[in-house]
């Protein structure tokens, strides 16, 4: 018998994005995986600007000279707030996957309410208070603080 | 607008083709299809197959959203084609595919091998000791409607594969099982019939399990029977949790048995049919 040729037919990284009916919680998905990856990138470059202090004060001095500029604050804030939207949404996943904010199981009736119904009133208070979270680290980043 | 005017309006169905004795690559094709109001996907595809191009293929059965055979992406959202109408979803240009996530065997057609591979892997299906009583059953097991309903919604599932093709986890990782097998998992996990719990949250509990999912709840948005797969991978990171923490009474749960002796009927009721004889030769039991 012939093998059968198939297409792969896999999104991808698209997939993260594409594919569905892009609800609100399709971007908070996308965005919670991106900042977490960010946060990550944050980390690694955390660990090699401090371990540079081990080698020598001077070279601790030069590096942390080199990112004293706008572009590095600017980057320190985009740090901060991922922080801050990875954290809240963080708790809501949490919470969600604890079966909290999920409601239980129900007979389906037309026109059908899913679980996305009954965690969404949650999941704008904790966009709310990231935003307002994000919106007060700003000013004090570069209004209040300098 | 002219959509409800009751007469035909023409429709261009770009339909993405693939046939894999020649084509190198998937290619789109479009076919002008006159849509009466309340035309479905479906019977699009059938009047280009009856009428333009009979070398078309997709996978369809009973027309009704039961099958769940005619699964594809519609507009870049899956659908079931025999229950969405063109109307609603187009102007004029309908986009139809085949559900992603799935390789393509041709045209419209998706290779849901892997993903019943999937569905079998969890044991999706009612695990006791008492064979003999499963194979010959002498009566119905006892089980209150407070237990069915925390089941019932996960199973009218009908493994149409929408929910796997929305999934943004399922695009990147090959070794989720996806929306659909979870949910059949976890449809069994609280079944008060089945008496294998721990058995299956030991298996759970890796890779096949549900701590990839983060609730990008696209699996419910677009489940064409209100199943809310999301909901059921949750709840079944619930019980894990709780098992894990030895706060779950299914643990210790024993599969629900027969109805007591005064409840079950004295004789057996006419018109019950005696179960089929194996179809497989040498077969001795469900396994």
């Amino acid at each position: 018998m012939p093998e059968i040729i198939r297409y792969p037919n896999k999104l991808g990284l698209i997939g993260w994005l594409g594919g569905g009916k892009w609800g609100v919680e399709r971007y908070l998905y996308t965005l919670h995986r991106v900042t977490g990856l960010g946060i990550l990138l944050y980390f690694l470059m955390h660990i090699f600007v401090t371990s540079s202090r081990a080698i020598s004060e001077e070279l601790w001095r030069s590096t942390m000279g080199f990112f004293d500029s706008t572009v590095f604050l600017i980057g320190e804030y985009l740090v901060f707030a991922a922080f801050a939207f990875h954290a809240l949404n963080g708790l809501r996943l949490g919470l969600i996957e604890l079966g909290f904010l999920t409601g239980p199981a129900e007979e389906p009736v037309y026109p059908y309410k899913s679980s996305l119904n009954v965690q969404r009133p949650f999941m704008i208070v904790m966009m709310i208070v990231a935003a307002a979270v994000i919106i007060v680290g700003g000013w004090d980043f570069f209004i209040a603080g300098h | 607008m002219s959509n409800d005017n009751g007469k035909d309006q023409n429709f261009i169905f770009r339909v993405r083709r693939f046939d894999p004795e020649k084509d190198p690559k998937p290619y789109y094709q479009d076919f002008t299809v006159p849509c009466p109001p309340g035309m479905v996907v479906l019977d699009g595809l059938w009047y280009i197959k009856e009428n333009l191009d009979p070398s078309l293929s997709w996978r369809s059965s009973c027309r009704m959203g039961v099958c769940g055979s005619c699964g594809m992406m519609l507009n870049g959202k899956p659908h079931l084609a025999c229950h969405t109408q063109v109307r609603e979803l187009a102007k004029d240009i309908l986009l139809v595919a085949p559900l992603p996530n799935f390789d393509i065997v041709r045209d419209l057609v998706p290779d849901l091998g892997p993903m019943m591979d999937k569905h079998r892997a969890l044991n999706t299906r009612t695990i006791r000791d008492d064979g003999e009583e499963m194979l010959k059953p002498t009566d119905q097991y006892w089980q209150d409607p407070e237990d069915l309903v925390k089941y019932l919604q996960f199973a009218y599932c009908i493994k149409c594969g929408c929910c796997m093709a929305a999934c943004p986890t399922l695009a990147t990782d090959e070794r989720y099982s996806g929306p659909m097998p979870l949910a059949q998992g976890y449809r069994y996990l609280v079944d008060t019939r089945d008496g294998a719990f721990k058995d299956r949250v030991k298996q759970l509990s890796g890779e096949q399990g549900p701590w990839r999912c983060h609730y990008a709840g696209e699996c419910s948005a677009v489940c064409p029977k209100g199943v809310d797969p999301a909901r059921a991978i949750q709840l079944m990171k619930r019980q894990l949790v709780f098992d894990y923490l030895r706060l779950s009474k299914l643990r210790y749960r024993k599969p629900a048995g027969l109805l007591p002796q005064e409840k079950r009927a004295k004789e057996r009721r006419e018109g019950i049919a005696e179960p089929p004889e194996f179809t497989v030769e040498g077969a001795t039991s469900l396994q």
